[in-house]
């Protein structure tokens, strides 16, 4: 009998992006331009950019192209602002043939008129798609003259969609954002101050982990972009310390901000106990001020106090079951094995969209032997993934969902559409109800494959 | 909280009341047996427009992708048009593939059938057909595309023959999975045979599997859409789209297969013409089955009407969509204050005004965002919204209860199962309707009557 998803192939151009953990060092082929044809997870350099600067909410974020990057992206993320939400409108050129003959420039200089009259923003982001280069359109120029004529920021984002990878949005995104730091009145913020870099607030997220920052004594100058402001991202250069979650996103502006202001950066992760619990003594550590160590170690012990009891009675019924992840950025990866383990569970095979030679090496360390290490993998790759590895449960986003619910398997989404909160110890405790309430469900044993597996699984023990 | 409410603003579309033409076209691919649709462009565009579908469907949307890097952008998207054919047959022995050209493989122009011609040269032992359609995103909408994919189907590949007078061809338009197995009955109660084209019926809403499969299983299948020449007639549902952009006149032109062009079957009135030209090209009456549920329907507009009495609604959507509801609204007693929708055909209005019985101020708006759709019904709130699910910032802004149809339905689910057509369809969306308004009025009561 042949393995459950063999007949699924790997195409050879992909294979150098696949490993299995067992006695050979890892050498897996990342960080390239997906394979034609493979059926890539990943979107484009627009979308890079669109999601990181998507949560600044008091700035206009116009698209300058045709209607589909704007119509794809409108109001697609769980971020939530505690003040305007102005980044909840979907704003579009929406070029027309027309606009493709004779240029856009026009249109998108009194588009921008037009929206800033309207809507009064601190700023206004103007995002390139894959056309717009090809047309020749001097974007920079129209927004440097609207620059001048409003009174605001008008930025342009070199997003166009074909110009790279995602990865490379991010740096645009962060190009764009770097543009404004260093603009604003940094007086009144402290020694001990921190921006929190790629929190993007899903589900209120930033304002959790803001919280325990303040709680130790520490200043919080910005998040960005999570509950993002235009005014906090001018002044961040005031905060002496960068904490950076994300392995990918905001990783260009940390960098930046180090050379430009001398602002070092820790990369740190909110997701799973551990990892929470370190960004906040890394924080502390950084600062050597035992009165910030003594808090965050309150904290800490608070809330392990309410949480682990908790998490046993989800433990007890996980325990043992097995995971498939994947992840845009490879960080997130890391923390999720961590925190399925905390749940008892292992993680079968793990890959992520943009991670670097160094993230999968990580990640192949995290897991046990056997473990599949996959690079910018496919629908088809996975789906045979996770019937080979015979996994309970797969962790991706909304594109992976259906591979996962076709074959009867559990689904956790922890991409940036979530409206569960996952970061924090409370975040912690959600996503321990979130892979149980799926993994435990008495809907699977009506399904076929899982029937299939199972009896195939007693003949294989019989 | 609630996302702000937008003003329409001239030379910006706010909230867009569409999606962009490649879309349409995947859809249509989606629903050909054994077909993989391919985005010859960008990455991302495959990737969000999956994204969009599988919110609606929550099926799996393969969709491949020539993936663009800058240099194919300066000299062409050959080489990885190639290499994707390739890689989608290798990964999905596919029997068609049906590509689409995006915005950026448009605006460089590349030539799709001098790359078709090549690939098929430097691969003579490959026979899988490959199905092009040019959907450029700057024209049109997302229902633009679905009909382009259509035609390019036909175009491509339907064939001449002796007539099979059975066989009748249906071109639904951007109906749902429901709708489509319901309307393959109503054929067959005619006895007809029909070939629906696209039959997504069973690719985006299908059952739970023992084993991945690569491509889900059903669909037109390519013999089918082959015959396509021989059948004694076509149908399609629409009354916005230029001949020149559908396939049935296509059809007739080449292969002399009388084309007959209706309204979306919503409503006792397109219902029956759907039915009467059915037994027209088949030569039967329509049965007692269908009797009876035409009846029910008209027991059932009475139980409703007086809930229905004096209300309104805001209609939006698909343009074809719009008329036919439309159509339907004015058949049950609810006045259409605004017909709105994101597409610019040009025929919109005409379409709707054409609507005999309808009577009052309607305004109608093409080309349309959601901003000025808001705008429209905002000092004069109607009592329903009826249409997709991105109308539903507006219908909580402005407490007006929304009646999900269209597409996408992101935010509830069974998307997939609503059925709008046929009597039987009809009958749902209206018990939906009145159910719906009956819901507000008890919610708004301060008794909390339980008859109502």
């Amino acid at each position: 009998m042949t393995m459950p998803g063999h007949n699924l192939p790997i195409l050879d151009a992909r294979k150098p992006h696949v490993h299995t953990k067992g006695d050979q060092p890892i050498n897996i082929a990342c960080e390239k331009h997906s394979v034609a044809g493979s059926v890539s997870q990943r979107a484009c350099v627009f979308c890079g950019s669109r999601v990181v600067l998507y949560p600044i909410a008091d700035a206009v974020h116009l698209v300058h192209g045709p209607i589909g990057c704007a119509a794809y992206t409108w109001d697609i993320r769980g971020s939530l602002s505690s003040g305007p939400e102005l980044h909840r409108l979907s704003f579009s050129t929406d070029l027309r043939e027309k606009d493709v003959i004779y240029g856009g420039e026009k249109k998108l200089e009194q588009a921008l008129d037009e929206l800033i009259a309207q809507y009064s923003p601190k700023a206004a982001f103007v995002y390139s798609t894959c056309i717009v280069g090809l047309i020749g359109d001097d974007v920079e120029a129209v927004c440097r003259k609207l620059t001048e004529a409003k009174g605001i920021p008008v930025i342009p984002v070199h997003s166009e969609g074909f110009k790279g990878t995602k990865k490379d949005g991010y740096h645009a995104a962060c190009a764009a954002m770097f543009s404004l730091v260093g603009t604003g009145d940094t007086a009144g913020i402290k020694p001990h101050s921190i921006n929190i870099l790629g929190e993007f607030n899903l589900a209120g997220e930033a304002w959790m982990i803001r919280r325990y920052y303040e709680r130790m004594g520490v200043q919080v100058v910005s998040t960005i972009t999570g509950d993002g402001r235009i005014d906090d991202i001018r002044r961040s250069h005031g905060a002496t310390l960068n904490v950076v979650q994300c392995s990918g996103s905001m990783m260009p502006l940390a960098k930046m901000m180090q050379e430009q202001y001398g602002i070092p950066f820790i990369r740190v992760s909110y997701f799973g106990v551990e990892d929470v619990a370190n960004a906040l003594y890394d924080v502390a550590s950084h600062f050597k001020d035992q009165a910030i160590t003594h808090n965050a170690q309150q904290i800490v012990r608070a809330e392990l106090e309410g949480l682990l009891p908790a998490l046993t009675r989800f433990r007890n019924d996980l325990t043992g079951k097995r995971a498939a992840i994947y992840t845009g950025g490879a960080f997130k990866a890391f923390s999720l094995v961590r925190a399925l383990r905390k749940l008892g569970m292992q993680t079968v095979v793990a890959g992520s969209q943009t991670g670097g030679r160094e993230d999968y090496e990580q990640l192949r360390n995290l897991c046990d032997d056997g473990a599949i290490i996959v690079d910018d993998t496919n629908p088809v790759e996975l789906a045979r993934f996770v019937q080979e590895r015979q996994v309970d449960l797969l962790i991706g986003g909304v594109k992976e969902r259906p591979i996962a619910y076709k074959l009867g398997i559990a689904f956790c989404d922890h991409n940036h559409e979530r409206k569960i909160a996952l970061a924090g110890f409370e975040g912690m405790l959600n996503f321990a109800k979130e892979v149980h309430g799926s993994v435990t469900s008495p809907v699977w044993r009506f399904a076929p494959y899982r029937h299939a597996t199972e009896a195939s699984n007693q003949r294989g023990i019989a | 909280m609630s996302a702000p409410k937008p003003t329409p603003v001239f030379s910006a579309t706010t909230n867009a009341c569409k999606a962009c033409t490649p879309l349409g076209a995947c859809l249509a691919f989606r629903g050909v047996e054994g077909c993989v649709p391919f985005l010859h462009g960008s990455q991302g565009c495959s990737t969000y427009i999956r994204r969009y579908m599988i919110g609606h469907y929550r099926e799996p949307i393969d969709i491949a992708s020539s993936n663009f890097s800058e240099s194919s952008a300066i000299f062409g998207g050959g080489e990885n048009f190639c290499t994707g054919i390739e890689n989608v047959i290798a990964q999905y022995d596919p029997s068609v593939i049906g590509v689409a050209t995006t915005c950026l493989a448009e605006t460089i122009g590349d030539d799709m059938n001098l790359m078709m011609h090549e690939y098929r040269a430097a691969h003579p032992d490959t026979s899988v057909p490959i199905v092009h359609v040019s959907t450029p995103s700057y024209t049109g909408t997302h229902a633009e595309g679905f009909h382009a994919a259509v035609r390019a189907l036909a175009d491509q590949l339907a064939e001449g023959g002796p007539r099979e007078p059975r066989c009748v061809n249906l071109m639904p338009g951007m109906v749902s999975p429901a709708d489509i197995r319901h309307l393959r009955e109503l054929c067959e109660v005619f006895d007809i045979q029909p070939t629906i084209l696209p039959d997504y019926s069973d690719t985006l809403d299908g059952g739970s599997w023992r084993e991945y499969h690569r491509i889900p299983e059903g669909g037109t299948s390519l013999a089918a859409i082959r015959a396509m020449g021989r059948a004694a007639g076509s149908i399609e549902f629409t009354s916005v789209c230029d001949e020149s952009a559908t396939a049935a006149p296509l059809l007739s032109e080449r292969f002399d297969v009388t084309a007959h062009r209706l309204d979306l079957p919503i409503g006792i009135d397109a219902t029956d013409q759907f039915c009467q030209t059915l037994s027209q090209i088949s030569g039967r009456a329509t049965p007692k089955r269908l009797a009876a549920e035409r009846a029910r329907l008209i027991d059932a507009y009475i139980d409703g009407h007086k809930y229905l009495s004096g209300t309104t609604a805001a209609l939006y959507g698909e343009e074809d969509l719009v008329v036919g509801l439309t159509r339907f609204c004015c058949e049950i007693g609810i006045t259409p204050v605004l017909c709105a929708s994101g597409g610019n055909s040009g025929n919109f209005e005409t379409s709707i005004r054409h609507i005999s019985e309808l009577t009052g101020n309607t305004q109608v708006i093409a080309n349309a965002d959601f901003a000025e759709i808001e705008a429209a019904i905002t000092d004069n709130k109607p009592d329903l919204m009826i249409g997709y699910t991105r109308g539903y910032a507006v219908s909580r802004r402005l407490d007006i209860p929304l009646v999900r149809v269209g597409f996408p339905v992101s935010d509830r689910i069974g998307a997939a199962r609503l059925l709008h057509v046929g009597y039987r369809g009809t009958q749902q969306l209206f018990d939906r309707i009145v159910n719906t308004l009956i819901e507000a009025k008890q919610d708004a009561s301060p008794v909390g009557y339980m008859t109502m």
